[in-house]
């Protein structure tokens, strides 16, 4: 045996480089998980905005139109219900021709319309209201093209090469045509933000969503914070120590942790089925989320309620204010800006809450943006998920871009809560 | 009336009873020499005054807008002739729907019964004289609250502790409204659960092996043969949380381990706020990840060495949802670590220990109960995570260990089943309540237990 021949000192020198071996391997581990904790964080990011990114531009296709008052079956501009019910699409169909005059058989036909959006016929009909004398006139128009020439346009000289998709060769010659004589451009997707939900994908916007988010947060917002603040008060300054406080702790820790879905299926069985409020309507979403976001909020409420020193309470107790004038006067305008910070935090996840939203019908197909509480309504993470799941390729870059938008605003309340908290709170 | 224009109305009219009572007070005040010789504030006149006239017409202005459709309904049916008079609650839900349709035009009049012709006049009848009766009602009580107010403002009155105790009652059933969700979320998904265990058992639920919840429409229909075993979710389920602990564990454990103990303040001040950039990202986002990016990548990885992997495997949610998880762990386990007095890591390295011998064997066993306690909670959160899984899981119901295969989870099942129409008599609508009372007892116990062992591990040092 060696080690008996060696001093206690020297095994102990022997083990040392074993031992700093060991201290290293350690901490390349604690770095190993930091990085991949960060690697994540970058890739989650780099894949959404880089498959995002191009929703923002839109395909647009130049054509000379006609507005042949035989096509549109119009006699007078100025009366709206003729207007309404003109093919508009027929012109564009007569424009496509002319220019493709060698096009012939009827699904080469078809596809050479599908060149266009349908969503086109709405563009010329604005034109037609503002511009009455433009009727029997030509003029060159740029117009949305089809999601599928979108897809492509976009997809033209990226590494993997073009994306076909179930494009003909012969709608890619088409559109390597008009790339060549310089009638296809690239330009600012404004239908994105300005329109509400759509079956295609070109015309496909997040007005709607982002507009039925609103409404449901100031719902959520007008009733969890004075709740909230009420019952924090109530539990930091007033409750006395009995089982009953003790009841209503518990709860509020609980229901923190208590899985969203789960009131997903409180909203339905109380809101939907017991006291008959419409589905799908933001004032539903908002009191749900009320309920999901209220024990978060109660929580930072307390703890800023908490922060304020006693001696401030003393003082205005000295002075003879009562215990609610104690509260009111003193307390609560020192706590409110970490009572502030702690309600965005709590409508930034109200913002990005989807599941108690699936339950309660949310999760409509709505064309039209909602204009009150009451009007059906779908929010942002919901259409995310409704976008996610279509089958359209032209889908999933309008997905990315509505979750960069989404990521923007939670990016900004967040932002916010951390300028507020530097700025307002005062340290004791 | 309109509900929001009556709320207008009343509030501005609590607001000239605040006006009038404080000026009254104020006026007699005038007369004893000044404000001082009152009870209270004149401020606090007003403000009982203005409570009168708002508080108890708001309270029958909420108990007619929860009751109104019950006691019209009941005033309807008791005015219907004998023979029509429904004997189930089925019948009675079918005949008021039609006298609804009748009222409203959906059902044209001639074609229908004239008692129920009749009724439906009666119908619109009622709604608006209630409405009348109502806006009326709430209208006198108010300006008789305010005459009170009004009247009884007087030099003795003790105004401010009454408007202090309403004040106080107002912030207590705040504080209650944790309860009242609570018992909210109980009696809803208990209610639910009991009409599902009566339809299929509550033993073929908790123990069968076999999941496909469509019921048959006819009764020769294949495959619709409608079994509620829910063991194949509950091993999915588990299957999923199990595969995001391994990704979140070790992860956020070693990454509290390095912020705390050996990370720069700068490094620390950046990588912190980084790593929850996770946790506030919502969970639509990571199952869009999960689904578009992480689990074709499984996939083609996978081909690669020859597996079969599903295009929904379990690993890509399990992952995805790990990674959710990582900042959640690292926060609880990083609070955890801050909390282990100093003392014991100067013994540790005062003895010659390294650095991370001293974590292994002082500071990791020290903080080892609040580090369960974490993880109890992150587990719960796993379970309960509904957004990646519905999008990155499958709906097969499969009972498998194989992270590479597809399996579902029981909030899976629940949106599958409560997304779209819903009959609240047919079992595959109640599964999703009795999928909710699992979930809400599984989470409920492990948030219960995480909490009892922090809390104890915390006294410890304090």
């Amino acid at each position: 045996m060696t080690d008996l021949n060696k001093s206690r000192a020297e095994q102990i020198q022997s083990s040392l480089a074993k031992r700093y071996r060991a201290e290293k391997r350690f901490q390349m581990y604690g770095y190993a998980a930091i990085a991949f904790g960060l690697l994540c964080v970058v890739i989650l990011f780099t894949d959404i905005i880089s498959k995002g990114y191009k929703a923002f531009g839109q395909t647009y296709i130049q054509l000379e139109v006609t507005y042949d008052a035989s096509i549109l079956g119009i006699t007078d501009v100025n009366d709206s219900q003729q207007l309404a019910l003109a093919d508009f699409h027929g012109v564009v169909k007569k424009a496509l021709k002319s220019r493709f005059a060698d096009v012939s058989g009827r699904k080469a036909k078809r596809d050479l319309y599908g060149l266009i959006s349908n969503g086109a016929g709405y563009t010329l009909r604005d034109r037609l209201i503002v511009n009455p004398e433009l009727l029997n006139q030509t003029e060159t128009l740029w117009l949305v093209a089809d999601d599928d020439i979108d897809t492509y346009y976009k997809s033209i000289g990226s590494d993997a090469g073009a994306f076909t998709g179930r494009m003909s060769e012969q709608r890619q010659g088409w559109v390597d045509q008009l790339v060549e004589s310089n009638d296809v451009e690239m330009r600012v997707n404004r239908n994105f933000f300005t329109q509400g939900d759509s079956r295609e994908p070109e015309l496909a916007g997040i007005r709607g969503a982002a507009m039925g988010s609103l409404f449901t947060l100031i719902i959520t917002l007008g009733l969890s914070f004075p709740i909230g603040v009420a019952a924090a008060v109530y539990l930091e300054e007033f409750a006395p120590r009995n089982r009953w406080t003790d009841l209503i702790e518990v709860n509020i820790n609980n229901l923190a942790a208590v899985p969203s879905i789960i009131f997903g299926l409180l909203g339905l069985a109380i809101f939907i089925n017991f006291f008959h409020v419409p589905r799908s309507v933001p004032v539903v979403g908002g009191l749900v989320l009320t309920l999901m976001t209220l024990p978060t909020i109660i929580i930072s409420s307390r703890a800023a309620i908490k922060a304020v020193p006693p001696s401030i309470r003393d003082a205005a107790i000295g002075v003879g204010a009562s215990p609610m004038q104690v509260v009111l006067h003193h307390v609560l305008p020192l706590a409110m800006p970490g009572m502030l910070t702690g309600a965005i935090i709590g409508m930034a996840q109200a913002l990005g809450e989807t599941a108690p939203l699936l339950m309660i019908g949310m999760v409509a197909f709505i064309v039209d943006v909602p204009g009150g509480f009451t009007d059906p309504a779908t929010v942002l993470p919901v259409q995310i998920f409704l976008w996610a799941d279509s089958p359209e390729r032209a889908f999933v870059e309008k997905t990315s871009a509505a979750i960069m938008v989404l990521l923007a605003f939670l990016i900004l309340m967040n932002t916010l809560a951390v300028v507020l908290r530097k700025r307002l709170e005062r340290r004791w | 009336m309109q509900t929001a224009n009556l709320l207008i109305v009343l509030l501005i009219l609590s607001a000239v009873a605040y006006y009038m009572a404080r000026s009254r007070s104020v006026s007699q005040a005038q007369s004893l020499g000044g404000i001082r010789h009152l009870h209270s504030l004149p401020f606090f006149y007003g403000m009982r005054a203005a409570i009168w006239c708002a508080l108890p017409s708001l309270l029958l202005l909420v108990a007619w807008l929860l009751f109104d459709e019950p006691i019209i309904s009941s005033f309807l049916i008791s005015g219907l002739p004998e023979s029509l008079q429904p004997t189930s609650a089925a019948e009675h839900n079918l005949l008021l729907n039609s006298i609804e349709n009748i009222a409203s035009g959906a059902l044209s009049a001639e074609a229908s019964e004239p008692a129920l012709v009749a009724a439906a006049e009666s119908l619109r009848g009622l709604r608006s004289t209630g409405a009348n009766l109502v806006t009326a009602a709430v209208l006198s009580l108010s300006v008789l609250g305010m005459g009170w107010g009004w009247v009884k403002v007087s030099p003795i009155l003790c105004a401010r502790q009454q408007v202090e105790r309403v004040f106080r009652g107002i912030l207590l059933s705040c504080a209650c409204v944790a309860i009242f969700t609570t018992l909210g979320i109980l009696l809803s998904i208990l209610f639910e659960s009991f009409r599902f265990f009566q339809a299929v058992p509550a033993t073929e639920f908790l123990f069968g092996t076999e999941w496909s919840p469509q019921m048959a429409i006819r009764s020769d229909q294949v495959g619709s043969s409608g079994s509620f075993g829910a063991i194949p979710l509950f091993v999915g389920t588990l299957l999923i949380s199990f595969i995001a602990m391994v990704v979140a564990v070790p992860v956020g454990l070693m990454s509290a381990i390095y912020l705390a103990e050996y990370a720069s303040p700068r490094m620390r001040g950046f990588a912190k706020p980084t790593l929850e950039v996770l946790a506030g990202i919502p969970t639509v986002v990571y199952g869009f990840f999960a689904a578009l990016t992480v689990a074709p990548f499984i996939r083609q990885t996978g081909e690669g060495f020859g597996l079969q992997v599903s295009s929904e495997s379990a690993l890509a949610a399990g992952l995805v949802m790990g990674v959710m998880i990582i900042p959640f762990i690292s926060s609880l386990a990083d609070d955890v670590i801050n909390a282990v007095p100093q003392s014991l890591r100067d013994g540790s390295l005062g003895l010659g220990a390294t650095r991370s011998e001293t974590i292994k064997k002082v500071i990791f066993p020290a903080a080892l109960p609040g580090i369960v306690g974490g993880v109890l909670l992150a587990v719960s959160r796993a379970i309960g995570e509904t957004m990646i899984v519905v999008m990155a899981a499958g709906l097969a119901a499969k009972m498998t260990a194989n992270p590479l295969d597809t399996v579902t989870t029981v909030t899976v099942q629940i949106v599958t089943l409560l997304v779209g129409d819903q009959e609240f008599d047919s079992p595959k609508t109640l599964a999703a309540f009795a999928l909710g009372l699992m979930l809400f007892v599984v989470t409920l116990v492990l948030n219960f237990v995480a909490l009892r062992v922090v809390k104890k591990y915390r006294e410890q040092y304090d």
